[in-house]
This record gives C-alpha cells, structure tokens and sequence, in this order.
C-alpha cells in the first residue's frame, strides 16, 4: 500500500481504536510488569510500566520450584487437556462418522435426541455427577475428571457438518477396493477431516486447561490439581504477595497466548463455525 | 432357467441384507461410545436430580436416611432469603452484562470491518483476555480492585475521589465488579462473532446506499443493523444463558461475599451441594436453572420462527 492511498479518516479511526485497545489490554500488562517486579513496587502510584528493579528471575523461580508445586500444577494440567482433547476427538469423530457416513437406521432420532440435551446446563446435572462418580469410586481421580470431559455434543455436531461435506465417492471408492468401515474411517474420512478435527482439537485444549468449575468438584487432593485450581492454592499460601500471584498468572496464561497467535485462524474459526451456523 | 435367474436374484437381496444389516451395526457400534457417554452424562443425572430435588438427602447421612418430602425443597426456596438474592444479582447481572457488551462489541466490530489498518492486528488484541483462564484473569483484577493500594483506587483518590468503592470487598459495588471483568473478558468473543456476520452482509447493498446519498450513521442503522439481526439473537441467548451459568469469578473473588451480596443462583447450588451437602435442596435449585434456561431458550425459539414466517 502507498502512502497516497492512505486515508485520513480510516488513520485516525487506527489511531484512536489503538488507544482503545490498549486501554482495554492494560489489565494483562499491569500483570505483565507486575510479575516483573519487587513485591514493594508492585503498588506504587504512579504505575512503574516497566520496572526500575527487574526481578523476575527470582519471582520465577519462587514461583515454580519452591513451597508450591507448580510445576505439578502445570503437568496435571497438561496431561488433562491432552488425554481430554484425544478422548473428544476420537469419540466425537466416531460418532460423527456414523451420522455423516453410514446408514443406521434411527441414528437421525439419535442425533435430534442427543443435540436436545446441549441445552442441559452442566451445573444443573452436578450434584448428580458428583454422586455418579463417588458411587463409581472415582472421586478425586484424574480418570473421573476426563471422563467428565470426554464427551460433547458441540464437537460431534461440527465434525458431523464438516464430514457430510467429504464425497461420498472417496468413500465408494475405498469400499470398492475392499477396505472395511475401520479403514474407511481411519484412513480415508480423518485425513480428510483435518481441519476441523485441528480446529476442534485446539479450541477442546483450551476449555480445559482453563476449565476450574470440573477440577472444582470432582478433585480433593491437591497433588491433582491443574493450574487453575493451582492458582487458587496459590493464592491462600501467597495471599499477599502480589508480584508472585502476577508470575502464577502469567505462567499459566502465556502458552496459551503463543498457541493463539501461532494458530489464531484455527481458533478464531472453532469459535466462531459454531456461531454463525447456529 | 428361471432357477437360476431366482438363485442370483435372492443372492443378490440376501447381500443386499447382510450388507445393510452389517452397515447398521457398525454404525451403531461407531455411534455407541458418545451416545452412552452423553445419556449417562447428562439426561440420566437431569432426571436423577429431579428424583432427589423431591428428597431431603443430605450426602453426610446416606441413603437410608433420605426421606421423601415431596415440594419441600420448592417450599423451602420461597424462604430463602440467599435464593432470591442470587437470583436478583442473576438478573442483575445479565440485564446490564448483555445489553452493555453487546452493544460495545458491535461498535467495535464496525468500526474494525471497515474502518482501520491492521484489521487483524485488532481481531487478536481484543480475543486474548477471552482465551485466558478466568481464574488467572481475576486474580489480576483483585489486584487491580485492591481497595487501599489497587491502582484503580490510587487512581481514583489522585484525581479526588477520597472515599472510592472498596469494589470486590464492598457489598454495594461486589457484584458490579463482577460485572466490569465478566464484560470485559467476553467483549473479544462477542466481536469476533459480529465480525463473522459482518463479512456475509453484501458490500452491493452498502455501495447502492451510499449513491443514494445515505451517510454512515445512516447505512449503520438501515443496513448494519438490520442484517446482523440474526448474529445479535444467536449472540443475546448465548449471552444470557453464560450469565445465568457465571460462576466461576464468583466463587474464586469474593465466595458470594461480603455477606452474600454477590451470590448467584449457581454459586447458591455449590455452596448447598458441595460445602453443606444438602444434595436435595441443592438439585431442586438445579432444576431451577435448568428450567430458566429452557424459557429463555424457548422465547429465543418462538421470535425467531417469527422472524422466519415473515
């Protein structure tokens, strides 16, 4: 673009919207300097944006590998949003493929069925999870976290809608090459469904490793814990400690920032394919 | 002759069968995890609630001691005091948290569609606070809403304010609190979606206005808004079923507090549930939310078959 064909209003609707969005982002880079900080300038007036004493290696390292064990925090949550993420997919997709691809007769009774009950509230089915799971004797267990989360009807209802797009030929095709429906699914309709299955995987990564009401209920021990709960020890053990609460934020924020930014489309699209369509 | 024509035609039915049969099982069998999955996860618990909301099970007791009291719990809601207060901030909270937002988001959205450089640039500055985590999001706010030394108070007593709120901790302005973050956390969202709808409004119909002489305020009301409709009611029933559902800042800012001033229909659950475990009692105020959120669904149900007819 030239200068020329530079507008002056649209320039000035840049600037002033820039202004905005920095005002609106400020609270994240209060956080940010914050975490930098020595716990005495955290709170000074006027606002020290960019510290005058850096000390974040050490808020770093109090964070991370003294009296709370955040790094435990970290992994739990790692490991719960992955295995969650995986179980979705697979069962989502499985599912999906039934409904997209194969004739079963009363799967569209099924499908009317199951997406009625995404109009459930979760928490108005808590009290009996709760019990369900105590009864299973899985209370305070990763296994009945993820079991928890494993399902869901939004992503098999976008999977559906993507996989009803793939030909039907590619499939033919396969069948008439012998391939029996496991090799059709695993090997012709997933590579096929990569985007959404990507989108879908991204956007099921991020509710849980930010979910805190699930791990809320169902886990006890805080050697279970993922981060967001973490945070919330963090805090009864740090509770005045501001510039060390900052670092446990921004800890548990940035890797999900850096996966935003390296794969907004994919996100931006999980977020909004639901959206527009509903 | 004719045998053998029969022979191929019944073998020809017969594969026919096996292969629809066989087609029938397999996706059954493709189907089976996620629907047992989603009928024990959520229709069996809906319906084991509404069960017990009809029992006084207290979970310290056991089962034998659970007694049917028929609408004991309903009756008992009447009386609660922390009920109603819930449900008052609950309609409180989304009757300025969704008009507000939304119409802040649509503003936004317009002006990032047409108006400015680095579209994109915008579309990810205003997403972040929205893919955060809730929980790391308002333990800045608290600190941010800290009522001696926060910077919103030093801010606020340096321009002359000598007695500002004491935000989170004041049972006047708790809720509202809430209320800023909760907007604030929910704006990039609600963006992202209009600008979704923006993108599928033809620039034909924006090109014949302008030669028509409309200016922009103009083509905003008669155009813009018009169209987006359909964006703006998806996003208004999304919006007001999550504000029924707000939880999670509530539990982890103030516990309700100070003195309940805060507390929310679904924190009222949790705290009956899970700190008093009055599962009854608890599941009837379940059935509660469940059957607001299928009124609001209904009402969204019926203005847009309307719309449709016409």
């Amino acid at each position: 673009m030239s200068l020329k064909n530079l507008k002056l209003d649209r320039l000035l609707i840049t600037i002033l919207l820039s202004a905005c969005s920095i005002l609106f982002i400020v609270p994240l880079l209060w956080m940010l300097s914050a975490s930098a900080k020595l716990e005495r300038d955290v709170m000074t007036y006027p606002i020290q944006w960019i510290p005058q004493q850096w000390n974040w290696l050490e808020n770093f390292q109090k964070v991370w590998l003294e009296n709370v064990p955040f790094t435990l925090f970290y992994w739990n949550s790692f490991k719960l949003a992955i295995i969650s993420t995986i179980a979705t997919l697979l069962f989502s997709s499985m599912a999906a493929f039934a409904f997209s691809k194969l004739r079963a007769p009363g799967k569209g009774i099924m499908f009317a069925l199951m997406m009625s009950f995404m109009i459930i509230p979760d928490q108005a089915t808590l009290v009996p999870r709760f019990i369900m799971i105590k009864w299973l004797g899985l209370y305070n267990s990763h296994e009945g976290l993820v079991l928890m989360l494993a399902f869901s009807m939004y992503f098999t209802f976008l999977m559906r809608q993507f996989m009803m797009g793939v030909p039907n030929d590619f499939i033919e095709a396969a069948k008439i090459d012998g391939a029996g429906y496991l090799r059709v699914y695993a090997q012709i309709l997933l590579p096929l469904s990569k985007p959404i299955l990507a989108t879908a995987g991204i956007i099921k990564f991020i509710w849980t490793w930010n979910d805190y009401q699930n791990p809320l209920i169902f886990l006890f021990k805080k050697e279970l814990f993922p981060l967001p709960l973490g945070i919330q020890f963090f805090r009864q053990e740090y509770s005045n400690n501001v510039s060390l609460m900052m670092m446990a934020a921004v800890s548990a924020i940035i890797p999900l920032i850096i996966v935003f930014i390296i794969l907004q489309k994919e996100v931006i699209n999980g977020i909004t394919v639901g959206g527009v369509k509903g | 002759m004719a045998t053998i024509i029969d022979k191929v035609k019944s073998t020809k039915s017969e594969r026919w069968w096996n292969q629809y049969r066989k087609e029938a099982i397999v996706g059954w069998l493709f189907l089976a995890p996620e629907a047992i999955g989603i009928i024990t996860l959520a229709i069996f618990p809906l319906l084991f609630s509404l069960f017990l909301s009809f029992t006084d099970w207290n979970l310290i007791g056991g089962f034998k001691e659970m007694n049917m009291i028929g609408f004991g719990n309903f009756e008992r809601m009447l009386d609660d005091s922390k009920f109603w207060k819930g449900l008052k901030n609950n309609l409180f909270f989304t009757s300025v948290t969704v008009p507000v937002g939304l119409i802040i988001a649509m503003i936004m959205a317009v002006l990032v569609h047409t108006k400015v450089y680095a579209k994109g640039l915008f579309k990810i500055l205003f997403f972040i606070p929205y893919i955060c985590s809730t929980v790391a999001i308002a333990a800045v706010w608290a600190a941010l809403y800290h009522p001696s030394s926060g910077p919103i108070n030093q801010f606020l007593m340096g321009i002359g304010f000598d007695h500002p709120p004491k935000w989170l901790v004041d049972s006047e302005y708790a809720i509202v609190s809430i209320m800023v973050i909760a907007i604030w956390q929910a704006l990039g969202y609600q963006m992202i979606i209009f600008l979704a709808g923006l993108t599928q409004i033809s620039e034909d119909i924006y090109e014949s206005a302008r030669i028509d002489g409309a200016s922009g305020l103009q083509q905003f009301w008669s155009i813009t808004v018009p169209m987006l409709a359909p964006t703006t009611l998806f996003l208004t029933i999304t919006t007001v079923i999550g504000s029924f559902k707000v939880f999670d800042l509530i539990k982890f800012l103030t516990d309700g507090g100070p003195n309940d001033a805060s507390t929310v229909l679904v924190y009222r659950i949790y705290e009956e549930g899970f700190i008093n475990f009055n599962m009854g009692y608890a599941s009837a105020m379940s059935w509660v939310l469940f059957l607001l959120v299928i009124a609001v669904s209904s009402v969204t149900w019926i203005i847009q078959a309307r719309g449709k007819r016409t």
